[in-house]
């Protein structure tokens, strides 16, 4: 509590003192609801025996006791409860009626992005034979209705509900009004990119009135990589059940698979990004440590497998083609140490100093730096003789992006080893870039297309 | 007076439990039971009284229930099972045990203390 506890009435001390409480994730709502009824009791009490509300607030906080240490003892009492809470709350917790009336919300948008997704087919429009139509539509068939269950759930403020709409109505005209030809990259490119740009737009309704906070948006990059790990476990789940579905089906000689192709798998893989959404937000204490966990295995790897290939690269002296796909190895290369770096800042206490962790992710940026230095080198040499295509330019640009991100935050990071720099800035420079691969996607989607004549 | 930690974690079971075998009650007022029993000498912390609470919940030695109190807010009252009940009897005998050992052991070792004393006056006399 920063503000003087004489400016505020006692009212909003203990509403802070109870949003303080309810941060922590071993303390449930209803723990929490216990524990702010012994307060006010201990409050009253105090005040009866003629104390000022305000010295009664701060003696009953203090007789409570070190919150750390009790919420360690509430986290080891209810350890095991925390599986037991994950899809189904429990009965008596006073937050159950806001859980519940979210979860019918989620699975109502989840709904309305399966029939955005069924309803061109009244007009018509065949999954397969109009399979341009709808893989340059799909993002907004999901990412609208996402967007909405964030506005609706943060009730999102008037300013910012006028021009959500139109930034999805103005990503509606780009997919829809350029005259592609059969085949062409740049519809593959828009396809790949508008994703990317409107994930903005989930991340501005995702953060409410967060959004220009670093701690909003590094919420929203955490957000994201749950959003990924439940929905592929879902998936998971969904392609065991399709495929029990066929074989029991095929047994009794009914053939399903126009039914998956048409029916349950686009409706399922749409409407499975908002159950997944809404998991994320409900469970947050069971997962939230999954990505980090991740991140902390893969790190080391990663790093020796870079420095492997770095290595044998240097050794061998072998060119490199001018490939599209090797610069799209090197753009998921940057990609993947990108986000093993995110999550492990994402998930690293900013207060506590450098450790052997560190230096391993250290290591990990740069020798990706000069993979991909490397690479470039050997790319931009030769470029002019082969000419631009839309493909190139798209992967060299995003190449350049993460490029500049990965150099900064080495150097953000090797100041905060050397004890000159804090974290802090490490994760303002990683969540103020985010607007940047928004900014590429859109221009990607935008211009693309008229610069390279729709092939 | 400072208690060890093991030792308030040994006896808030038994004490938790006795206090809800005079009468179901809730958190605030068992830490004033306690305070007025112990003559305000065993100070628990408040915020630790809950997770023990809720562990004895958990062990089936208790119930909870909401309620809505005077005051007009909701307040988690605990009653005792049968289960409860029993180990509380068991408690106790173990208790008195420990009780019983120490009074034995406190006395044998004031008796020397009192003969040397006696002596002691005795060379003086």
């Amino acid at each position: 509590m920063t503000t003087p506890a004489g400016a505020l009435s006692l009212e909003e001390q203990i509403d802070r003192w109870r949003s303080y409480l309810a941060r922590r994730r071993a303390i449930q709502p209803i723990d929490v609801a216990e524990l702010e009824d012994h307060l006010r009791e201990q409050i009253a009490g105090l005040t009866e025996a003629g104390l000022a509300s305000d010295e009664a607030f701060l003696i009953a906080v203090k007789r409570m006791g070190d919150l750390d240490a009790i919420s360690r003892e509430f986290a080891r009492e209810h350890s095991d409860g925390l599986w037991k809470q994950l899809v189904v709350p429990g009965t008596d917790t006073a937050a159950a009626p806001a859980l519940r009336s979210d979860a019918v919300a989620a699975f109502c948008f989840a709904g309305a992005a399966a029939i955005l997704m069924k309803l061109p087919a009244l007009f018509g429009l065949d999954l397969q034979a109009d399979a341009g139509f709808y893989a340059r539509n799909v993002s907004l068939f999901v990412l609208l209705p996402l967007t909405a269950y964030f506005a609706w759930k943060r009730r999102l403020a008037p300013a910012s509900l006028r021009w959500l709409p139109v930034a999805f109505a103005v990503a509606a005209v780009f997919a829809n009004v350029y005259p592609f030809g059969p085949a062409a990259d740049t519809l593959v490119l828009t396809v790949l990119h508008l994703p990317i740009a409107l994930w903005l737009a989930v991340g501005v309704a995702y953060a409410g009135g967060r959004w220009n906070e670093v701690a909003g948006r590094m919420d929203f990059i955490r957000f994201s990589g749950e959003l990924f790990i439940y929905y592929a476990l879902i998936a998971l789940g969904g392609a065991v059940l399709m495929a029990f579905m066929a074989m029991i089906f095929e047994a009794i000689g009914i053939k399903v698979e126009s039914f998956f192709q048409y029916w349950l798998l686009p409706c399922g893989a749409t409407g499975a990004v908002l159950v997944a959404a809404w998991l994320v937000e409900a469970k947050q204490s069971v997962i939230e440590n999954m990505a980090p966990v991740l991140t902390q295995l893969f790190t080391p790897m990663f790093a020796a497998v870079l420095i492997a290939f770095l290595g044998t690269w240097l050794v061998a002296g072998q060119g490199l083609p001018i490939d599209r796909n090797v610069l799209i190895a090197f753009d998921v290369l940057l990609a993947l140490v990108l986000c093993l770096l995110l999550y492990s800042i994402s998930a690293r206490d900013p207060r506590s100093p450098p450790g052997v962790f560190d230096v391993v992710r250290v290591v990990l940026v740069i020798s990706a730096l000069l993979a991909d230095a490397l690479a470039l080198s050997a790319i931009a040499a030769r470029i002019s003789e082969f000419g631009f295509t839309p493909n190139r330019v798209a992967a060299l640009g995003e190449n350049v992006i993460l490029l500049v991100n990965l150099a900064w935050s080495a150097v953000l990071y090797l100041r905060f080893l050397r004890g000159r720099g804090s974290f802090g800035a490490l994760e303002r420079w990683q969540t103020g870039y985010l607007p940047v691969y928004a900014g590429w996607a859109a221009l990607v989607v935008v211009v693309f297309p008229p610069l390279f004549g729709y092939i | 007076m400072d208690f060890s930690k093991d030792l308030m974690a040994a006896s808030s079971t038994p004490i938790v439990l006795a206090i809800l075998a005079e009468g179901d009650s809730y958190g605030y007022a068992i830490l004033k039971r306690v305070q007025e029993l112990s003559g305000g000498h065993m100070q628990w912390t408040d915020g630790m009284l809950y997770p023990v609470l809720h562990r004895l919940e958990r062990l089936g030695h208790i119930e909870a229930r909401w309620e809505v109190a005077e005051s007009g807010r909701r307040r988690k009252y605990y009653r005792v099972t049968s289960g409860g009940r029993r180990q509380l009897a068991e408690e106790r005998r173990q208790w008195e045990a420990v009780d019983a050992t120490l009074r034995g052991i406190w006395h044998a070792l004031s008796e020397p203390v009192a003969r040397a004393a006696s002596s002691l006056g005795g060379a003086f006399r």
